[in-house]
């Protein structure tokens, strides 16, 4: 008999719990909430126990571990099946996934393997009866849809910051270790290796509190000097557009959009970036949006709290300068 | 080495936000008149990709895509670009599908026209952003689907693959066949030579309907579709910025950087 819980899939990174592992939760905390039901999490790797607790404690009612070294490092190919046999056993009505690297790769596979389907990069939820309203941007951000699938599970991937983490609960939720048969067959994929980019002089993205950007409205790779001292002079991470990754003057783990990396900083400065939807998807979410750039019409403006229409080479130097000043006091 | 390319056209990502609009009783994007229609961005990337392994490699690139008439434009663009076959989908019975029919499709095509070693396709397409797709060809096919791909190359029988990952990549040898979502950054694809365009325009473009795949009317398109667009809506946003002026600019960094300092921004 189907549920009618959510299930959520946890991620984890080299620094444990995936952020989006508790929006995944606090999502599936607000319906269950409205339409009933109960928050189960998968938490599925090598060496993961550990992380079960934090899920128990911050809005999982069940926690179910799959513990195995052949989890490790994540492959599709090994995480699916797994995925699979624990959501027939559980039968969930809702299963949510973040729209991460993994989410993206494990989240339509897994719909077409059970027989139902997903939205993916959704931004907002909402209950109708006993199906799930998905909310996700189509052109960029320039259009909105509400989708609903009509068969079971509903599955749904998140974009990453578009919904609150949980907290800690009243009540702690049982773990649970699952056996799974791992055994069966070659793998077709294997890693030969990692490779880290480096973030320039900047700060790691992820998590930083202050972000400075820059777009193609710099002009050339010889100009990027500037953004890294701005960053510098604000001790704040740096970030780029996908226009600048593309044409290779920063590499691609700097990319903040729709197909990079989504931040939700305190304060992000862009720097001569029009706002293109595919790079607003990724910044949006910031507190304070600052843009400097050449074009009053530019998009950029409309999300930015303040603004200098102006050539950035003049705008620039000052600003550093003076920030320098005003920190230093 | 054999290699599919799946390609959609769509509308030019360009558009400037404040062009849409929406028939909401319709459910339908009405996109300005004179627009035009485009291949999708990563579906570039990816026959770009497709390309260099063949020229590499050898072997013959198909492209394949579902979509009206309209839609041939882009096929031949493509063969102006250097692939060898251009296949069509189109069929009245495959409108108003979504990921899962669209993916149906093209996996019986593929599976239609012979062996392959790789399929290569755009991580997403720029108007539905969904990167369903491929992984449900590579999910009815039965092989590995990755991505984003940044890159891939091949080593006698087997690809290396860099997938993106948070921080870096993910280096991963697979065994062909396989499918692979490819990302912008590496593969900037190429202009076709005038000459190319000419010769690609002249050039037939293979066109398939419903009865040349083993499907029935009721798996694909509308009926077969298993989400069901409910609402489309544009979500109106207000400017809030104030701007902060001075003449000559040089002056406005340093107001900017006093102001952010007074509303204890920095």
């Amino acid at each position: 008999m189907p549920t009618d819980n959510i299930m959520v899939i946890a991620e984890t990174g080299s620094e444990g719990l995936s952020e989006i592992s508790f929006e995944l939760l606090g999502a599936a905390q607000t319906l269950v909430g409205q339409m009933g039901g109960r928050v189960v999490a998968v938490l599925a790797g090598c060496r993961v126990c550990e992380h079960a607790g934090a899920l128990a404690e911050r809005g999982a009612n069940r926690v179910l571990v799959v513990d195995h070294e052949l989890l490790e490092p994540y492959r599709a190919e090994t995480h699916l099946p797994v995925l699979v046999e624990i959501i027939k056993r559980e039968e969930p009505a809702a299963i949510f996934l973040g729209h991460t690297f993994t989410g993206q790769e494990l989240g339509p596979r897994l719909a077409f393997r059970l027989g139902t389907a997903i939205t993916t990069d959704c931004i907002r939820l909402e209950p109708a009866g006993d199906r799930v309203v998905m909310t996700k941007p189509l052109h960029g951000g320039n259009v909105m849809a509400e989708y609903i699938i009509a068969g079971s599970p509903q599955i749904v991937s998140l974009r990453p910051h578009a919904f609150a983490q949980t907290g800690p609960s009243r009540s702690t939720g049982e773990v649970l270790d699952m056996e799974v048969n791992l055994e069966g067959g070659q793998t077709k994929t294997r890693l030969v290796g990692t490779i880290r980019e480096d973030s320039g002089k900047g700060k790691q993205l992820k998590n930083a509190e202050v972000i400075v950007s820059g777009g193609r409205g710099l002009g050339g790779a010889e100009n990027w000097h500037y953004v890294e001292e701005l960053a510098e002079a604000l001790g704040a991470a740096i970030g780029a557009t996908r226009a600048v990754v593309d044409a290779g003057w920063v590499p691609a783990s700097l990319q903040i959009g729709l197909t990079g990396t989504i931040v939700s900083p305190e304060l992000y400065i862009a720097v001569g970036i029009s706002g293109a939807p595919q790079h607003i998807a990724g910044m949006s979410g910031a507190r304070t949006i600052i843009a400097i750039n050449c074009d009053p019409d530019a998009n950029i403006f409309k999300y930015a709290r303040y603004g200098v229409v102006g050539d950035w080479k003049e705008v620039l130097p000052g600003l550093i300068q003076r920030i320098k000043e005003l920190r230093e006091k | 080495m054999d290699i599919i390319v799946t390609v959609k056209q769509v509308s030019d990502p360009e558009i400037p936000p404040a062009f849409f609009k929406v028939d909401e009783a319709a459910r339908q994007v009405l996109l300005p008149p004179g627009m035009s229609w485009v291949m999708n961005g990563y579906d570039a990337n990816a026959l770009e990709a497709g390309l260099r392994l063949k020229e590499l490699h050898g072997g013959k690139l198909t492209v394949i895509s579902l979509g009206d008439y309209k839609v041939r434009d882009t096929l031949k663009r493509a063969l102006a670009m250097g692939a060898d076959q251009a296949i069509l989908l189109d069929d009245p019975a495959f409108a108003d599908g979504d990921s899962y029919t669209t993916a149906l499709v093209l996996a019986e095509v593929i599976k239609k026209n012979g062996s392959f070693d790789l399929i290569l396709s755009g991580r997403q397409a720029s108007d539905t952003d969904a990167g369903q797709v491929h992984l449900g060809i590579a999910e009815l096919l039965g092989i590995p689907g990755i991505v984003p791909v940044l890159k891939v190359e091949k080593t006698g029988d087997t690809l290396q693959v860099e997938r993106l990952v948070e921080g870096g990549l993910q280096v991963l040898e697979v065994q062909p066949p396989a499918a692979l979502g490819i990302s912008s950054e590496f593969y900037e694809p190429r202009n076709p030579s005038v000459r190319n365009l000419v010769t690609a325009g002249r050039s037939q473009i293979q066109i398939l309907g419903l009865a040349d795949l083993g499907l029935t009317a009721s798996q694909v398109g509308k009926s077969g579709a298993r989400c069901q667009l409910r609402r489309l809506f544009i979500e109106a946003r207000e400017s809030c910025v104030e701007l902060i002026e001075s003449d000559p600019s040089a002056g406005a960094g340093i107001k900017l950087a006093e102001r952010l300092h007074d509303e204890k921004l920095i």
